[in-house]
């Protein structure tokens, strides 16, 4: 367990804008009559995106009115999902994955470059642009080590590509994310050991679909 | 090695097309009314008889566990609920599968709605798999257009998905926790019995299952289970995704069969350990929570990778994560940062995994900088007994295996390091402090 208190400093109110109430009240929609509350994860989530990427108490207080359930059984929630950011971070929020995987392949490497570009764990960097912070496994292994930069996951990295990466975020560019060496995806580096014949799949190397226009992430990228 | 030809995750590495035109081109949603059309008993054994068990970590009959759903409605709904939340250190299969093949995932889970009486599903994804929810969301609406789910859809069998997420909680991952996090709680296990297929989500019948079990279901239906029990040994049939990663060249995702020897899985697709195979120090078969095995010829050279072969060598194929160490690595030191994640990780529910996880990692942190006494090695497999079996769920158990594994292996390791930091040491009384630390 983690010691997870909210920020000292908490601004007055928060209100939902019109169009994420919207949504939130399509998401409670999803869910058997009765069991709005189910939706709790994903509208404190989106309070988050909208009070720009924490969440200060008012929210919490505000979602727990919006489902009908007692603040503390919301609060409770906030507190127990790491996810939620109870103090203030930058624009660019940087999750470092420290668990052993990233940690055999250089995530310490890693931390020393945050440590110098960024400064101290959990603190927002002056200009606003940028906070980091440890976490655990992140889910990309075999693409250790890796960061997830608000909504996108920056594998294969090494201390030069990370503080590239930074460089290029605080030029106001956006770098690619996945893999930052000559990789596709969590195949072999240098090339396919299996899965090498195109004749037997279809489809035509390109990838056609794109995500449904509700992306999750309105305004943060 | 398994041929091309029999794999069922053809688009592993996003060459294709992930959308539903690629995912037909490559066979899926291939007249899927013939397979629901057999009816609910038929699937269940059919895919009893691929000998198919879950995918999950704890292996367990994937048809089995769909038989135990109420075959009558008592007037609950019964629900089929996916585990998306993959967190285990090691593992990043699923991940694989919503974003380059969402669609077998999707008509996996309308088989298998079908073959328990399900007729609505939740996916719940971790949340931090944005852009991997994005594409689950984009197939289901992919799916519903074409009204191959939903009310009235050309399949006969009203089924609708709804995608859920976390918010960065590995313990969701356990089935019960999971279910309580979708009815908008604590991620805190619960008590079994009653089990979920009696008393699941919001009190009604449910099954929960891997994505990467669900996402196999289509092609046993549609190649048969003989196929599928045709691949690997007995008891651990068909193909699975392997994750490699740590100390070897090239890390990846690869498809191969249940039972591929360990080296020769390491060899053949990762490049091999760095250093040469003489180089390996310990390799974690399953993802963290499993304990380690060593090198060495009745160890990590003869280990076969299905769920006997990890039982023969004390450990086990959990999610198929293989986490190779070199011998460069500080087999100590890793392992106390598993602790830590458990620590990090524990709910706070029973007593012997919420303080436990914490004075493990304490311990294991003063060993790794030799800074302990030797009776504390055996104080610290004692304290992983007390945990192992006495809580609610399997994870004081994930946490207990991994260090029970390095004591089992490496104790002469740790006593090294304590006698060379007790020689080093000329202040007397380091180890023996007048006031003991709290545990928090």
């Amino acid at each position: 367990m983690s010691v997870r208190r909210l920020a000292e400093k908490q601004p007055p109110g928060f209100a939902f804008t019109p169009a994420n109430l919207e949504w939130a009240k399509a998401q409670m929609a999803k869910y058997p009559t009765g069991r709005q509350q189910s939706a709790v994860i994903p509208i404190l989530w989106r309070a988050q995106e909208q009070a720009g990427g924490w969440l200060p108490q008012k929210a919490i207080e505000a979602v727990a009115e919006l489902l009908g359930m007692a603040k503390i059984r919301v609060l409770e929630i906030a507190t127990f999902y790491t996810m939620f950011n109870l103090a203030p971070v930058g624009r660019h929020h940087v999750q470092l994955c420290g668990t052993t995987p990233c940690m055999l392949r250089g995530a310490d490497a890693l931390k020393k470059v945050l440590h110098r570009m960024i400064g101290e764990q959990d603190h927002v960097s002056a200009d606003g642009a940028f906070s980091w912070t440890e976490v655990e496994c992140l889910g990309a292994c075999v693409n250790a080590p890796m960061v997830q930069i608000n909504a996108d996951y920056y594998e294969d990295l090494t201390a030069e590509t990370l503080a590239r990466i930074l460089n290029d975020l605080s030029a106001g560019k956006r770098p690619k994310p996945g893999p930052q060496i000559d990789r596709q995806f969590s195949a072999p580096a240098g090339g396919e050991t299996t899965l090498t014949d195109p004749s037997l799949y279809g489809g035509n190397g390109q990838s056609a679909s794109k995500p449904a226009a509700d992306a999750t992430d309105p305004g943060r990228q | 090695m398994l041929a091309d030809k029999d794999r069922i995750f053809r688009n592993l590495y996003g060459r294709h097309d992930w959308g539903l035109a690629g995912a037909r081109a490559r066979g899926a949603w291939d007249n899927t009314k013939a397979i629901l059309e057999k009816g609910r008993d038929a699937i269940v054994n059919e895919v009893k008889a691929s000998g198919q068990r879950g995918r999950g970590g704890a292996g367990f009959p994937t048809g089995l566990k769909w038989s135990f759903m109420p075959k009558q409605s008592d007037g609950r709904p019964s629900y089929l609920v996916v585990n998306a939340d993959e967190s285990e250190p090691g593992t990043c299969k699923d991940r694989e599968i919503m974003r380059h093949d969402p669609h077998l995932l999707v008509e996996g889970c309308l088989i298998a709605g079908c073959a328990m009486g399900a007729n609505t599903c939740y996916i719940y994804v971790r949340g931090e798999f944005i852009r991997e929810r994005e594409h689950v969301e984009a197939a289901i609406a992919q799916a519903y257009e074409a009204r191959l789910i939903g009310k009235n859809n050309i399949h006969g069998f009203d089924f609708d998905i709804i995608v859920h997420h976390g918010a960065g909680a590995y313990i969701c991952g356990e089935e019960t926790a999971l279910l309580e996090s979708l009815e908008g709680k604590k991620g805190m296990p619960r008590l079994k019995p009653p089990f979920p297929a009696n008393m699941g989500l919001y009190g009604c019948p449910t099954t929960v299952n891997n994505v990467e079990t669900i996402a196999q279901v289509p092609d046993i239906m549609r190649r048969g289970p003989a196929w599928f029990a045709g691949i690997g040994r007995q008891n651990n049939t068909g193909t699975k995704l392997f994750c490699i990663s740590g100390h070897v060249e090239r890390p990846c995702n690869v498809e191969e069969q249940m039972g591929i020897p360990l080296r020769e899985l390491i060899e053949k697709h990762a490049g091999g350990v760095r250093g040469g195979w003489n180089n390996l120090l310990a390799v974690i078969p399953g993802g963290s929570s499993m304990p380690l095995v060593p090198a060495g010829v009745d160890q990590a050279d003869t280990l076969l990778m299905d769920f006997d072969g990890c039982r023969d060598k004390k450990t086990s194929l959990g999610t198929a994560a293989v986490i190779v160490m070199d011998k460069s690595a500080d087999i100590v030191r890793a392992m106390a940062r598993i602790s830590y994640f458990y620590k990090h990780e524990s709910c706070g529910q029973c007593t012997p995994c919420r303080e436990g996880m914490g004075w493990m990692w304490r311990v294991l942190n003063r060993m790794a900088e030799g800074h302990a006494h030797r009776r504390e090695i055996d104080m610290l497999w004692e304290v992983t007994t007390q945990i192992e079996g006495h809580t609610i769920c399997a994870f004081g158990d994930g946490a207990a295996w991994p260090v029970q594994g390095l004591l089992r292996h490496f104790r002469p390791e740790i006593e090294r390091r304590i006698d060379q930091y007790t020689a080093n040491s000329d202040v007397e009384g380091v180890l023996d402090p007048p006031v003991p630390e709290a545990a928090e």
